[in-house]
């Protein structure tokens, strides 16, 4: 063989004319294929596709990601956590119901002026000025209650203390003794930092600042409020606190001049789904509404879109050409029948059915599954009808020449006659109306995903990629999420349209360059 | 002729009989309707009735007992008697709330079929002319892209590009908030200006088709014997193109030009849904999504209505404009 081709060039002159070996045959197949070669903008067409199959189905191979793998990021989440008041104002503790609000009014007045008695609609009160934080009020010698800057709370909840136990806690803590006992007789230890212990465990404790929890159901433990009041005392804006679960969060704090108070807010770390972050190195086209990745979302979208699409194609095609194909051949009560049938799908407006179908599965809540192999056969069903006309046109102009003729003289039985004769002829046109079919199959599938209607999470497809931009948030701030998948989806229908409209250039040999 | 027309009327009212029940007995077999999720609502409420009375008085109440197709037979005889019913979503008579949307898709449709037609074929008998030219591939490819061009990405990349980053037009809807203050001439511009994005999109997306019909028919027309006549004979390159052959392109032009008017009339259903402009395609989406049967058979029936009719003109157009041809 190799010799063949090797000597061929050298003794081209000695061959005679009708030798096989001068001219170069040509089949037709090879014939359509030059002729598409030739054209420029088919080819690229073609490359597209190639491109754009390896991206969909080897794209997805390659990928280190899955189709509904999602991503976390972690996030700094700010959150309002507790407020701080360094207390100058005096705090009423009630003892006896008759220490009104007027009555600790006039208290005050009378404790600043540092007079030992008031008079309030004429009955005396004595007061007793402990220091300059805390003085109590006497009716005739019964304690009526307290006034105190430094207030005492529970070192383990947020419950508050009866007035007995606050009375003299405050008493011992402002006298400097290290015990006192309740109204219940039970004996407490306090220290000089003002920590009420309970035999061996912290119960309480006194103190100037009020730390209160912005929510209700958080419990600030003693610890924390030890460290919030070194970092205000030491002017501190940042802190870090380590809780009891373990878990350190960062705290910062804000002086509200108006409010004379510090909020605190609280900046924990946490996990959150990675949802429409910018491209970088690990995700090159960013990330999706559910945290997925978009360049491999794009890929089994087209995995999709064009899987969709091809069977789509293919249930039309084998419907359409077998009707077409009896149509034509047949003729008569059958032609007329059939072409009755392709008249009504004709007539029937196939997008709004299938949003009806769409709207109904959703309603249905069909698995997203079962929910493409339905979309793909109610596409097909739709569709038939143009390729039944062009099959019976075609056929109808076919079997009147002589091969047809010859065929029957041969004896060749009818379906033979039909599929192996007739149809093979119809083919190159079937081709174009197939390719071009695919093109405008997928951007149905697309518009369909897009409304919702079509290809549902988990699954992806260009089209409800591109459902985000219903969003016009998505639609302003992130490109990346609807652009690429529109590009995907516009080149790969126009390259299907571009390589159609080269083919149906080719196999027609009446078109010269 | 006149047989002809008749023929074809008397078989479109066959085809759309069965249409028509077609889509009757799609919309009924659905698994889930309208009146199910309105009783699904009723019953919901306290102190109602249960799901299944609900359920029965609703259906007894929309006519929706009995079987296919005696419901399907009650929809035809009111039909013919013109009486489409209440839509359920709407709760207006059908043709009222019909009435009440189909002015702004007509309108739409007519200024984007006007620009269609300026820019496709003008453009289509340039490339014809030049073939195989950077104008002929130029053309060609602005055709195919507009054919390939899916609607809502191209309806998205305007909106990003003039109403986002350009601030020229609206985002969507029909009217600015400021409308009422507007004086007259305001107005027709504040509604202008909402239009304007919507009809881009439509005239790229549906120019490429025509484009692409032009210059097929003009190829053809290019290569007949009598433009060799003509060309033989010593005119003018123009007076060939623009004389000869472009009458002979107009007939096929005329036809399907022809034949797409009743086009006019059926809305744009993604396009006025991503501009949320109230037009029919739009109100029938909503009534489509909803289960409303009544709006949606007179819709869907007045879609098929409207190919049998552009189907019809496209023939009769045929034998009108040229002598040639003759329909028995």
């Amino acid at each position: 063989m190799s010799n063949e081709v090797k000597t061929a060039p050298e003794n081209n002159e000695q061959y005679s004319l009708n030798d096989d070996r001068r001219v170069k045959v040509l089949s037709p197949g090879m014939l359509v294929a030059k002729r598409f070669i030739r054209n420029r903008l088919a080819v690229t067409g073609l490359i597209i596709l190639i491109l754009m199959f390896a991206f969909s189905f080897i794209g997805g191979i390659v990928s280190p990601y899955k189709q509904d793998q999602k991503f976390y990021r972690t996030d700094i989440q700010t959150k309002d956590y507790a407020g701080i008041i360094k207390n100058d104002e005096y705090r009423y503790l009630v003892a006896d119901e008759a220490f009104t609000g007027p009555v600790q009014a006039q208290s005050l007045l009378a404790s600043m002026k540092g007079e030992s008695e008031f008079e309030y609609r004429d009955v005396k009160y004595s007061v007793e000025t402990v220091n300059d934080g805390l003085y109590n009020v006497y009716l005739g010698g019964k304690l009526l209650g307290t006034a105190t800057k430094k207030i005492v709370s529970s070192s383990t909840s947020n419950e508050q203390f009866p007035f007995d136990f606050q009375y003299n806690a405050l008493m011992a803590e402002a006298e400097g003794k290290n015990s006192f006992t309740d109204g219940a007789g039970k004996t407490y230890t306090i220290d000089e930092d003002g920590i009420v212990f309970d035999g061996e465990t912290e119960a309480a404790y006194v103190s100037e600042y009020i730390v209160r929890a912005v929510m209700g159901d958080i419990f600030l433990s003693r610890d924390f409020k030890n460290q919030l009041i070194d970092a205000v005392e030491a002017g501190q804006t940042e802190f870090v606190f380590k809780g009891e679960d373990g878990v350190e969060a960062e705290y910062r704090l804000k002086y509200d001049a108006a409010a004379k108070a510090w909020d605190v807010k609280q900046e924990i770390d946490t996990t959150v789904f990675d949802t429409y972050s910018a491209p970088t190195k690990q995700h090159w086209l960013g990330t999706d509404r559910n945290g997925m990745d978009m360049l491999t979302r794009l890929m089994y979208g087209g995995r999709v879109s064009l899987i969709i699409g091809f069977i789509v194609v293919f249930i039309e095609t084998i419907i359409g050409v077998v009707l077409g194909g009896i149509s034509g051949y047949f003729g008569g009560w059958i032609d007329n029948l059939i072409m009755r049938i392709v008249d009504i799908f004709y007539c029937i407006p196939s997008l709004p059915i299938i949003i009806i179908i769409g709207a109904a599965m959703d309603a249905a809540n069909v698995d997203p599954k079962i929910r493409m192999l339905y979309l793909m056969l109610i596409l097909g069903i739709l569709g038939w009808a143009g390729v039944a006309r062009l099959v019976r046109g075609q056929i109808l102009s076919l079997r009147e020449q002589e091969f047809m003729t010859a065929t029957e003289a041969c004896g060749i039985n009818v379906p033979r006659r039909i599929f192996k004769h007739l149809i093979p002829n119809v083919i190159p046109q079937l081709i174009v109306y197939m390719t071009m079919g695919l093109g405008s199959t997928i951007i149905l599938e697309a518009t369909l995903s897009f409304l919702g209607l079509g290809v549902r999470f988990p699954f992806a497809s260009w089209g409800n990629i591109i459902n985000d931009v219903n969003d016009v948030f998505v639609l302003t701030h992130y490109w990346f999420v609807w652009i690429p998948a529109g590009v995907l989806l516009l080149l790969t229908v126009l390259a299907f349209n571009i390589v159609g409209d080269g083919l149906r250039d080719a196999f027609d040999p009446k078109m010269k360059r | 002729m006149r047989k002809f027309i008749i023929r074809r009327l008397l078989q479109s009212i066959i085809i759309l009989f069965f249409v028509a029940f077609i889509i009757y007995a799609l919309m009924r077999c659905l698994p889930t309707s309208f009146i199910e999720a309105m009783a699904r609502q009723k019953s919901m409420q306290p102190n109602s009735k249960s799901y299944e009375e609900w359920m029965q008085q609703l259906t007894a109440m929309y006519n929706m007992d009995g079987g296919i197709l005696i419901g399907f037979i009650r929809w035809l005889g009111n039909v013919i008697r013109l009486d489409f019913g209440d839509s359920w979503r709407w709760t207006i008579p059908v043709t009222e709330k019909f009435k009440e949307v189909i002015g702004l898709s007509f309108i739409m449709g007519v200024i984007s079929f006007f620009f269609e037609l300026i820019i496709a074929i003008p453009l289509g008998i340039i490339a014809a002319t030049k073939q195989y030219s950077k104008t002929d591939y130029a053309v060609s490819i602005i055709a195919l892209a507009g054919i390939s061009l899916p609607t809502f990405f191209f309806a998205s990349l305007l909106k990003l590009v003039f109403s986002v980053k350009l601030g020229w037009f609206e985002l969507g809807g029909v009217v600015s908030r400021d409308y009422p203050q507007l004086d007259a001439f305001g107005q027709f511009l504040d509604r202008a200006n909402h239009l304007v994005l919507p009809i881009v999109t439509l005239v790229v997306i549906s120019m490429g088709s025509l484009m692409r019909y032009t210059r097929t028919n003009m190829l053809e027309v290019l290569n007949a014997d009598y433009i060799r006549t003509a060309r033989a004979k010593g005119l003018s390159e123009r007076k060939v193109i623009y004389h000869h052959a472009f009458r002979n392109t107009l007939i096929p032009i005329v036809t399907i030009v022809g034949g797409s008017l009743p086009g006019l009339f059926s809305g744009a259903l993604i396009t006025e849904t991503l501009f949320s402009l109230p037009g029919i395609g739009f109100i029938s989406y909503v009534s489509e999504v909803s289960g409303d049967i009544p709006f949606t058979m007179f819709y869907l029936v007045f879609l098929a209505v409207l190919t049998l009719l552009g189907n019809l003109i496209a023939d009769i157009l045929y034998a009108v404009v040229d002598p040639r041809v003759r329909i028995s």
